[in-house]
């Protein structure tokens, strides 16, 4: 690898994680690799179960039994996490320069904790703040991140406070500490729009003011194209494409890009129905030895029985496919009207 | 608080009201106290001047007022047995019961709630295991069973402790260790599964991913959560003992308090000091309640008047 770039502030590389359950052993993540640099947010999309998620708790150190990481490396500013001194360090870099925000702020804080007890103790723990100085602080917190009357409300709990609010403590929480890289794992999943809009606004405003990276997982391909400048879409515990959010968007290579685009509603296209794409992701308990979207794929041939190999791609990203950039949803709606006996 | 607390008396008023009723209507209608006090040899002149002289030759409901009238007066009549106020009684030991419940629950729960956190910390583990295991053993041991096995080995074979009786500190470990240990193993299980509920709670896991070392997640944030349903398991086994493992205990170590006294009561056919006996006992039990109320309040601040 050319290391003319400077060093990305997160690189995932080729992780593999498996949990031990009951009916076997699952293989959560088969081969993800992206990197983050400075002040970038990337975006991880997929849908459920492609392993966004095991992703960030796998960055996070949050990966306890039955799961584990078999295989792969995480590192920050290019020091693995994973080695004996790699997971100290960890320890110290979690809630501090590496921090989270979850997808459920209803169940996020200590129900018998006030907010103010919670921004108390992340504060004291990782920036050596006395509990009064901790206080203040954590007002300041709450205000810039546009929470009203926050003197009051650091004495109040988490239940009362609404869906959006506590999302904005969350992120309060997470920012706290001046965070290098923050991972928003579904961040506005649980909120309504209106409230989504304000959250992402606010996350937006948040990384240009203090220059963060921002791990982005959602599902949600119209808060990609607003925010990220980087995509990188999961399948099956795996990335199949990734780029420039721009590239992504507007010459998808992937037969599952293109087909998850051609799967959200647009304002300037006035389809009658939105195309879904037909059947289900394979199981990672059992998971096909070829491409994984193969089974789902318009385009699939015999080649398709191996494994693709990561390609790079002529704007610069990455795919793993072995027929890219073939238009495979061309007549995807013939195809739905043929299969529908 | 005050308005809530209030009302709670009010209501446990009532709770003691109608228990004082179903213990009138239990010692004067099922049996005639009469037959139950006085001896099978008495005349029908002595049990004429029995009736009478504890006015139960007059209407029931004429009885029933007098009976509450006293009441109020904290007067439960004399007992036959020890010949004084039957309250006087009851307040004599009442002291010594309650230092039974309060060191056999203190070690029950001094004990029992670190080693049920600490076995939810690695369910199934070796640790857990064992924890899990007296736990269970703990829980099959009849009360009284313990007790006696208790005395022969540490007072009459090892003769490290008094076999029965009060006074000494001596005189306090086996009886409390024999109340202790069935509450300590329900305790311990109880914390256990909460614990462990708590520890899959997603706000455990943001308090990791904020860096929180795992000592402080568990008994900050965790434990803290879990004892919401670990103190509704003590206050039942404050309740219980008071209202009845006591009574098992207090016999099997010949302790002075209220259950050995209860024992004696009814073997003495004493119904004046029994009545006085599950009078307080009725009483205890709504305090404790009422206090259990306001704790909720004061850890739990999602709870509001109810």
């Amino acid at each position: 690898m050319a290391y003319a770039q400077p060093t990305p502030i997160l690189e995932v590389r080729d992780l593999h994680v498996e949990f031990d359950t009951m009916s076997g052993l699952v293989q959560g993540l088969r081969g993800v690799s992206f990197s983050v640099m400075p002040g970038e947010t990337l975006a991880l999309v997929g849908e459920s179960g492609s392993g966004k998620s095991v992703t960030a708790q796998a960055v996070m150190g949050l990966i306890g039994l039955p799961g584990s990481i078999v295989s792969g490396d995480i590192l920050w500013k290019g020091q693995s996490l994973l080695t004996p001194e790699g997971q100290k360090k960890a320890a110290s870099l979690r809630g501090k320069s590496l921090s989270m925000v979850f997808q459920d702020p209803m169940t996020s804080l200590n129900p018998l904790m006030t907010i103010g007890a919670h921004l108390v103790e992340v504060l004291r723990r990782h920036m050596k703040l006395s509990k009064p100085q901790a206080f203040a602080r954590g007002v300041e917190l709450l205000e810039a991140v546009g929470i009203t009357e926050p003197r009051r409300r650091m004495a109040q709990y988490p239940h009362e406070f609404s869906g959006g609010m506590r999302q904005r403590v969350m992120i309060a929480l997470a920012i706290a500490c001046e965070p290098e890289l923050l991972i928003a794992d579904e961040p506005t999943t649980a909120l309504d729009v209106t409230i989504q809009a304000q959250v992402l606004d606010l996350l937006a405003d948040l990384q240009k003011s203090m220059g963060l990276s921002i791990v982005l997982i959602t599902h949600d391909l119209g808060i990609v194209a607003g925010l990220c400048e980087r995509v990188a879409v999961m399948y099956a515990g795996s990335i199949v494409e990734a780029g420039s959010a721009a590239t992504v968007f507007e010459q998808a290579e992937h037969p599952y890009t293109q087909g998850l685009i051609r799967s959200t509603p647009r304002l300037d296209d006035r389809r009658d129905r939105l195309v879904s794409i037909e059947g289900a992701p394979p199981s990672l308990l059992h998971p096909p030895k070829g491409c994984a979207f193969q089974s789902r794929c318009p385009v699939a041939s015999r080649q398709c029985d191996t494994k693709p190999a990561r390609q790079e791609t002529p704007a610069g990203g990455s795919v793993s496919c072995w027929t890219p950039s073939l238009p495979a949803w061309a007549d995807v709606a013939k195809t739905t009207e043929v299969h529908a006996r | 608080m005050g308005t809530f607390i209030l009302r709670r008396s009010l209501q446990g008023f009532l709770v003691v009201l109608g228990v004082t009723i179903v213990v009138f209507v239990a010692t004067r209608m099922i049996g005639d106290p009469a037959q139950v006090m006085l001896p099978l040899s008495a005349t029908d002149a002595q049990r004429a001047a029995f009736e009478q002289q504890f006015g139960l030759d007059r209407p029931l409901d004429a009885q029933f007022i007098s009976f509450v009238g006293d009441l109020m007066r904290f007067d439960f009549g004399e007992s036959l047995w020890q010949r004084r106020a039957a309250l006087e009684v009851v307040l004599e030991k009442l002291p010594k019961t309650l230092e039974l419940i309060g060191v056999g629950l203190l070690l029950a729960t001094v004990v029992g709630i670190p080693l049920g956190a600490l076995a939810a910390v690695r369910p199934d583990g070796l640790f857990d295991r064992v924890v899990v295991g007296l736990s269970l053993t703990g829980l099959s041991v009849p009360q009284f069973w313990l007790g006696l096995l208790l005395i022969m080995v540490f007072a009459v074979g090892l003769g490290w402790v008094p076999t029965f009786g009060s006074g000494s500190l001596a005189h306090m470990i086996l009886p409390a260790i024999t109340l202790a240990v069935p509450s300590m193993a329900r305790i311990m299980m109880l914390v256990r599964s909460s614990v462990i509920n708590e520890l899959n709670q997603q706000y455990v896991r943001t308090a990791k991913a904020r860096g929180m070392p795992f000592g402080r997640v568990l008994f900050q944030h965790a434990m803290r959560n879990a004892l919401v349903p670990v103190l509704t398991l003590v206050g039942w086994e404050v309740i219980s003992a008071w209202a009845g493992y006591t009574v098992v205990v207090e016999t099997v170590f010949a302790w002075p308090g209220l259950g050995f006294t209860a024992m004696k009561a009814i073997n003495h056919s004493d119904l004046f000091l029994l009545q006085a006996i599950v009078f307080v006992v009725a009483v205890g039990i709504v305090l404790v309640n009422i206090g259990l109320d306001v704790l909720f309040k004061l850890i739990d601040p999602r709870i509001k008047e109810a």
